[in-house]
């Protein structure tokens, strides 16, 4: 990927002048090679060897921008093919697909579901990104009137599906200014298509024969003069659409230009289950969108959860603040959770106090953000840490008792904490779930 | 510029292992490419899903959706796993030794001979998973190991405690091991390493640790993609071991899985087919419909 040091080298003027705050002209050309320096910090640079150095450092999968506003959803950006090389950017945006066949109830009442879709995940909150309205009718005048009805009810940008021109034109008439994703152009609209998406400064996936044929149109579109793409090689059998996923992405980190794009894909198995599953496969690889037909939050949710897992950094898991959380409205005899600043783990505690109607204090100990064997494994959440835990945070001026609860996959931790913090240490049970239980018997009794 | 076709180079093939003894036995492994990528390489075979059975009823707390399929034969292993074989088709058996972690002393001899049976009465070939207490599995599974000399077993797990003495009895009576390491490429390694100076490297699986969808799957799926690639890619003798997954007791254990019976299908389903298509040569799963629903996804996809 980019260029080497040298290579930078080669194209800079070599007066070794330090206006750029590096000694030479090579050691400018090494930080830029790692990112550490911009090409803008050298005054004299000549323009050739700025075209030439800004298409390598442009980014190998552009970044495309869909809708606008709070939703707005940012796809690209892309710079590896394993998320353990580096991290994937910019998450797949999930499209749920409506239809104009659909009369006007059914379709507010679909839009609503879809606005629905919204779930709180390990502190954050999640949904689907996009709607697809899909001009099964072929009638250009249903599909304006379907686009008028979903473009008012939903916040949501639009990925307007047909590849009817005429149908486009209408429905870009209607929110053409909210940059909606027209899809699409194949090799016989393509003219047609690139000149609206043009006039409407819209993002336009691109549909080829198979791989060579989506080169050879992206070209042909670039070539006209617009350059918002998504790509989409027409395979839809899963196989052939991971094989064409696996390429593109590949490609485009070769720096092969037309495939420089993010990807759209469809999960279209008739049986609507197996839709999500599929859906989850295109998740796992490399889709920049992916559409699908259903607004049960039971799929979603899996697929969110899944889009989660693949898209968060690796290098980095989602850690908490330590410092005492307040579930309910806790009072001085409320109890009091140990558990780890590992998100997830915090969340599931959480959670499970919420459901326990009993309001509670929650410290979790500064693990790095690891869970709580692994916290433990790694020695992070020890006597020492818990102890230090109870008496800095301050929560011995918020409760009036000294009993504590420590999660039950640490028990052996429990004399140490005692002798070390003065606290009593109850062992809470293996898994947040059975903290109702567990109070009912021990708290309450 | 022109299309072009980037295929890998790839420089190794993953281990080939039968579990099983004659006239019922599978293979795994013999891949030579990434995970269904038969449009550049040899995968020789799809991966494998073996069917969970536990050797002692599960606690209360266990998914209503499971009981629903296997409430009537949760008492006896011999029926669950026949009803596996023959209601639901599973091409394999793992049976979980949740006795183990019952209370009070654990008689050996019994939970072997409980085996045994279990692995008479069945025509496909099984997987022995220990419940995860060295000390524990270590004396059930040499004993195991002993009582069904000749069925070819795929015994696990081995951890770096207790593998010498597992291994030991695997290797006399003609079983295959799982080694299994927290989600690490390097403590795979050295696992493999210390195991092979004794042990036949073709007998070897490798268990890097799963973990269920939202609940540190994100560690599994990448661990399971580094070995795979320094398998096929870097061609690294000590990682070419095929991978086993076991999403199913996992995903099962998902707060989403226990409320709601589609969540947990999909949860398990999700699970797994991630996991598959990060490297894994087996998965072990609990829920026959959500087997149903990988081994269609999997039925998509051609081998080469
Ligand atoms: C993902 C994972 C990792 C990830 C880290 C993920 C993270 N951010 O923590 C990575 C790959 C980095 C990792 C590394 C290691 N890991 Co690790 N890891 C796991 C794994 C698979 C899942 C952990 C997880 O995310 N669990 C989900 C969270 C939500 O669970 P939890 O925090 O325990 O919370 C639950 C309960 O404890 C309870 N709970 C939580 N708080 C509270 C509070 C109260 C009051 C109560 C009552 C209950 C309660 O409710 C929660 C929901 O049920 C586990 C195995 C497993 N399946 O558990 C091994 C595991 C924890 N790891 C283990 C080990 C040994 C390690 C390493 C030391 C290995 C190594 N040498 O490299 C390293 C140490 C890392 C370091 N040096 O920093 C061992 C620990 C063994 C032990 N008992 O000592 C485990 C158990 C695997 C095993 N069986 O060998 N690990
Ligand atoms: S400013 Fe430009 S010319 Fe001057 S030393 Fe830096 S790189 Fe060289």
């Amino acid at each position: 990927m980019g260029l080497t040091g040298l290579e930078i080298f080669k194209l800079l003027p070599k007066t070794n002048c330090k206006e750029c705050n590096q000694p030479t002209c090579l050691a400018f050309a090494m930080a830029m090679a790692s990112g550490k320096a911009g090409l803008d910090q050298c005054p004299y640079v000549s323009e050739q060897a700025k075209e030439t150095l800004g298409a390598a450092s442009a980014p190998p999968v552009a970044l495309v921008k869909i809708g606008a506003g709070e939703k707005e959803v940012a796809l690209g950006n892309e710079t590896v093919l394993f998320r353990h090389d580096k991290r994937f950017e910019h998450p797949t945006g999930i499209a749920i697909s409506v239809s104009d066949t659909m009369d006007g109830d059914e379709l507010v009442a679909r839009v609503e579901k879809i606005n629905n879709l919204v779930f709180d995940r390990v502190g954050q909150i999640h949904h689907v990104n996009l709607v697809a309205v899909c001009n099964n009718s072929n009638d250009p005048e249903k599909y304006a009137a379907a686009v008028k009805i979903v473009a008012e009810k939903t916040a949501y940008p639009l990925v307007l599906i047909t590849e009817d021109p005429g149908a486009m034109e209408r429905a870009l008439e209607i929110t053409g200014a909210k940059n909606p994703l027209l899809c699409g152009a194949n090799a016989a609209n393509h003219e047609a298509m690139t000149d609206l998406a043009k006039r409407y400064g819209a993002p336009l996936v691109v549909k080829g024969e198979r791989l060579n044929g989506l080169a050879e149109l992206v070209e042909k579109v670039v070539a006209l003069g617009h350059n918002k793409l998504l790509l989409d090689s027409g395979a839809r059998e899963v196989q052939q659409v991971l094989t064409d996923q696996t390429q593109i992405r590949r490609h485009a980190l070769k720096r092969f230009r037309p495939f420089g794009y993010p990807t759209i894909t469809f999960a279209q198995n008739e049986n609507p289950v197996q839709a999500v599953v599929e859906a989850g496969v295109y998740i796992a690889k490399y889709a920049g969108i992916v559409v699908i037909d259903t607004v049960d939050p039971a799929d979603i949710l899996l697929l969110i959860t899944l889009r989660l897992n693949i898209y968060t950094d690796p290098q980095k898991p989602i850690a908490m603040d330590s410092k005492i959380y307040e579930i309910g409205k806790p009072g001085p005899d409320a109890p009091v959770y140990i558990t780890t600043n590992f998100s997830l783990t915090y969340f599931c505690l959480a959670g499970d106090v919420e459901a326990s109607r009993i309001p509670g204090y929650i410290l979790p100990v500064d693990t790095d953000g690891t869970s709580v064997l692994t916290g433990w494994a790694a020695g992070k959440l020890t006597p020492d840490s818990i102890a230090k835990m109870l008496s800095k945070s301050g929560i011995d001026q918020r409760v009036s008792h000294r009993k504590v609860i420590i999660p039950g996959g640490v028990a052996v931790l429990k004399s140490k904490v005692q002798e070390l913090s003065g606290w009593e240490v109850l062992v809470g049970p293996q898994e947040s779930s059975g903290i109702q239980t567990f109070l009912k018997q021990h708290w309450l009794a | 510029m022109q299309i072009s076709d980037f295929f890998e180079k790839y420089k190794g093939t993953v281990q080939e292992l039968t579990i099983g003894k004659e006239g019922k036995s599978v293979i795994i492994g013999g891949d030579s490419v990434l995970p269904f990528h038969s449009f550049e390489g040899t995968m020789t075979r799809l991966p494998v899903i073996a069917m969970e059975v536990w050797d002692a009823p599960p606690p209360e707390n266990w998914a209503e959706h499971l009981r629903s399929h296997f409430g009537d034969v949760v008492g006896s292993p011999v029926l669950w796993a026949k009803k596996c074989v023959e209601t639901y088709g599973a091409e394999m058996i793992c049976l979980y030794l949740a006795s183990l972690a019952e209370d009070g002393e654990v008689d050996v001899a019994a939970v072997a001979a409980r085996v045994k049976e279990v692995a008479d009465a069945i025509t496909v070939p099984m997987i022995v998973y220990g419940v995860g207490d060295k000390d524990a599995d270590t004396a059930a599974l040499k004993e195991i190991a002993r009582v069904c000399a000749g069925e070819g077993l795929l015994l696990g797990p081995l951890v770096k405690e207790n593998l010498n003495e597992i291994a030991e009895a695997a290797m006399e009576y003609g079983h295959s091991v799982i080694a299994q390491s927290p989600l690490d490429i390097n403590l795979a390694k050295e696992l493999n390493i210390k195991l092979t100076k004794f042990f036949p490297k073709d007998k070897i699986v490798m268990d890097p640790m799963t973990s269920a969808l939202g609940y540190g799957m994100d560690y599994s799926f990448s661990v399971f993609e580094r070995l795979k690639h320094v398998a096929v890619l870097f061609g690294d003798d000590m990682m070419k071991m095929p991978i086993i997954a076991n999403p199913g007791r996992e995903s099962w254990r998902a707060k989403e899985a226990k409320l709601n019976e589609q969540h947990g299908i999909l949860w398990e389903a999700m699970t797994t087919m991630t996991l598959l298509l990060a490297g894994a040569n087996v998965a072990i799963m609990a829920s026959p419909d959500s087997m149903k629903l990988v081994k269609k996804m999997m039925g998509q996809f051609t081998v080469s």
